[in-house]
């Protein structure tokens, strides 16, 4: 199964027992089934609980948090996660906010799901990995799907939870077969540990294959699905006694996930290291974009270069 | 108040030959405008092709069935000192104001040699005072404040926008900005009809053509794909706009016959069919007599385009 499917089918497992739930994107009914075809079936399997919107990215979510309010929990799709920006206002002063605003006494079932990441040449306005701007808000879970886990459970999860909850999927990843936990590089006694999330982990797996291969280093990939609260103490638990880490995230440099990963490690490890995506808009150039984005290469040789120091 | 003009009429055919320059401005009018419009059309054309060749990356939209409106509108414009805001679906616009085929080739290409350098790519171009960006509606706001810092030097922006992103919160406040402010914006509205997939019907609600006059906003409406009717109707717009400093409604009821992107037309066959019976192109072919030796111009303007893009270095990092 690949990633879209395993979300899809997750979708589709919702909708058939929760019969409240609504389903709100742009361009997502049948027979185009989304841009990115993660809503594929779902309008004619569920006719009046998948509305097609307006292109109107604030108001779907402020609507959508209003639904779930009053007792109609509801999974948004953003045809891009790069649209988030014109939601943020929605989800950081309104739907994060209620809940304990409020005193607890309303509860906000809502799911945004935003497709984010480049390498598809769709330019600076469609290629983005925003989430790190939503971590640290109040009343507001980020997670990351990745297919060496299993994207639909953490889709169930998310609604179990019934609270703001922002997934982040990657574009390239929906066509990626899953995995599973287990296919992870877990090698005993590790002289390198990668964390990483979301679309990087896979570019992460071939690093640490390459490691091995090549240089006889063995190398852990953990990867995180909880972005935000930031799971410092897995993280520490994960990493364990192993004294080198390289961070790996595809956003812009700086008060991000490497940022986060140091300050869960810090005095524990003695070696750290932190990759990210270019300080400037991802190009339109697929080539300019490999050159700039943190892949296979650029991995493996953070973690030699940590590997020399010691 | 929305004054129209009716589609029409008769035009004797006009022997010129093809310009010297892709946008042929010394020619006759007809005659320019079929030539800029062919130069767009083969252009988009070719894109699509090299798409499917496996050739290009990343995504485009198509202006093809709405050239009329790029034309006649961007014709309208003073290209010294008026603004254009574009928006995804901007090969059009860009190329009736620029000219610059080879540089948006290079662009979508990913080359040094683009307008933008391969940063920008299909959807987010810069040359002189034409911009374009790809998120609909966020660039409204943006061309009204344009538009307040040229008022005194007499210019105009102008604004590209779908009929899709009218449920874009910022276009209504950009009518507001514009009209409190006195922004001497001409919104151009493209109604196609449909958004993506998505037909109007089941997205947009009320009238388009009224919107913006509860905001004190003079409105210009059009339905038909004949450029030069676009261009009176544009000149008039601008005019206003210019003359009194204030923002004004352009509405243009327009046809899109390509797909969305590539490949992802849900359309219906019937509708499609409408589409393309609106296509501007064979009534220009009517009043052109020489347009054979137009095309093959324009034609081998975006083969050497092409050419040229091909042989430029890729933008790398
Ligand atoms: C803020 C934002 N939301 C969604 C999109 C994705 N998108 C690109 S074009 C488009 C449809 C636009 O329709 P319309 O405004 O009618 O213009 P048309 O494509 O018909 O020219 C959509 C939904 C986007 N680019 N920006
Ligand atoms: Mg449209």
């Amino acid at each position: 199964m690949r990633v879209v499917e395993s979300i899809n089918r997750a979708l589709h497992d919702l909708m058939e027992t929760n019969s409240r739930l609504v389903i709100l994107g742009e361009d997502i009914l049948d027979p185009y089934g989304g841009a990115f075809k993660v809503t594929k079936g779902l309008s004619s399997a569920y006719q009046d609980r998948v509305w097609t919107t307006p292109i109107s990215e604030g108001g779907i979510v402020g609507m959508a948090a209003g639904l779930a309010l009053k007792g109609r929990p509801v999974i948004v799709e953003l045809m891009f996660g790069d649209f988030i920006a014109l939601a943020a206002d929605q989800i950081i002063n309104h739907a994060a906010k209620f809940r304990w605003m409020y005193n607890d006494q309303v509860e906000v079932p809502v799911i945004i799901r935003a497709p984010m990441g480049g390498r598809r040449g769709y330019g600076p306005t469609h290629s983005q990995s925003l989430e790190k701007h939503f971590c640290g808000v109040p009343g507001l879970t980020v997670l990351a799907t990745h297919e060496y886990a299993d994207p639909g459970a953490l889709l169930h999860r998310a609604f179990a939870a019934r609270s703001p909850h922002l997934i982040i999927e990657n574009k390239v990843m929906y066509a990626r077969p899953v995995l599973g936990t287990a296919a992870l590089p877990r090698p005993p006694d590790a002289d390198i540990v990668i964390v990483t999330y979301g679309g990087c982990v896979e570019h992460a797996v071939a690093a640490a294959a390459k490691l091995a291969a090549e240089e006889e280093i063995a190398t852990t990939v953990v990867a995180v699905e909880q972005l935000s609260p930031f799971p410092y103490e897995d993280v520490q638990r994960q990493v364990g006694n192993c004294t080198r880490v390289v961070a790996v995230e595809e956003g812009s440099p700086g008060w991000g996930f490497g940022s986060e990963c140091a300050r869960a490690l810090i005095g524990r490890v003695k070696y750290f290291s932190a990759l990210a995506g270019p300080d400037h808009p991802i190009p339109s150039s697929r080539e300019w974009e490999d050159d700039v984005l943190p892949g296979v290469s650029a991995i493996q040789a953070a973690c030699l270069d940590l590997f020399r120091k010691g | 108040m929305t004054s129209s003009i009716a589609p029409n009429s008769t035009f004797s055919q006009l022997e010129v030959h093809a310009g010297a320059t892709p946008l042929g401005l010394e020619l006759p009018t007809v005659v320019r405008f079929y030539q800029q419009m062919m130069l767009i059309r083969l252009l988009e054309e070719r894109l699509l092709d090299l798409f499917s060749q496996g050739l290009l990356f990343g995504t485009t939209h198509t202006s093809i069935g709405q050239e009329a409106n790029a034309v006649g509108v961007v014709n309208a414009l003073d290209r010294d000192r008026d603004i254009v805001w574009s928006n995804h679906r901007c090969h059009g616009h860009f190329i009736a104001y620029s000219g610059e085929v080879e540089g948006l080739i290079a662009e979508i290409m990913g080359r040094i040699t683009g307008v933008c350098g391969g940063r920008g790519g299909s959807q987010h171009l810069c040359f002189r005072n034409f911009h374009s960006n790809g998120i609909q509606g966020g660039t409204t706001p943006v061309a009204v404040g344009t538009a307040l810092a040229r008022k005194e030097e007499g210019a105009v922006a102008v604004a590209f926008l779908g009929d899709g992103t009218m449920g874009e919160g910022a276009v209504y406040e950009s009518l507001n900005l514009a009209s409190v402010f006195g922004a001497p914006v001409v919104f151009v509205i493209e109604d196609n009809e449909i958004a993506q997939t998505t037909p109007k019907a089941l997205t947009v609600s009320g009238s388009i053509v009224a919107r913006a006059e509860p905001f004190g906003i003079r409105t210009f409406a059009y339905d038909g794909n004949d450029p030069v009717e676009i261009f009176e109707l544009a000149r008039e717009a601008v005019g206003y706009a210019r003359a009194e400093s204030r923002p004004c409604w352009l509405y243009l009821r327009t046809e899109r016959i390509g797909p969305h992107s590539k490949g992802d037309d849900t359309r219906p066959a019937l509708r499609l069919e409408q589409a393309r019976a609106r296509d501007p192109i064979p009534p220009m072919r009517r009043r052109v007599a020489n347009f054979e030796a137009i095309d093959a111009f324009c034609r081998s303007v975006v083969d050497r385009a092409v050419e040229s893009a091909a042989a430029a270095p890729l933008a790398r990092g």
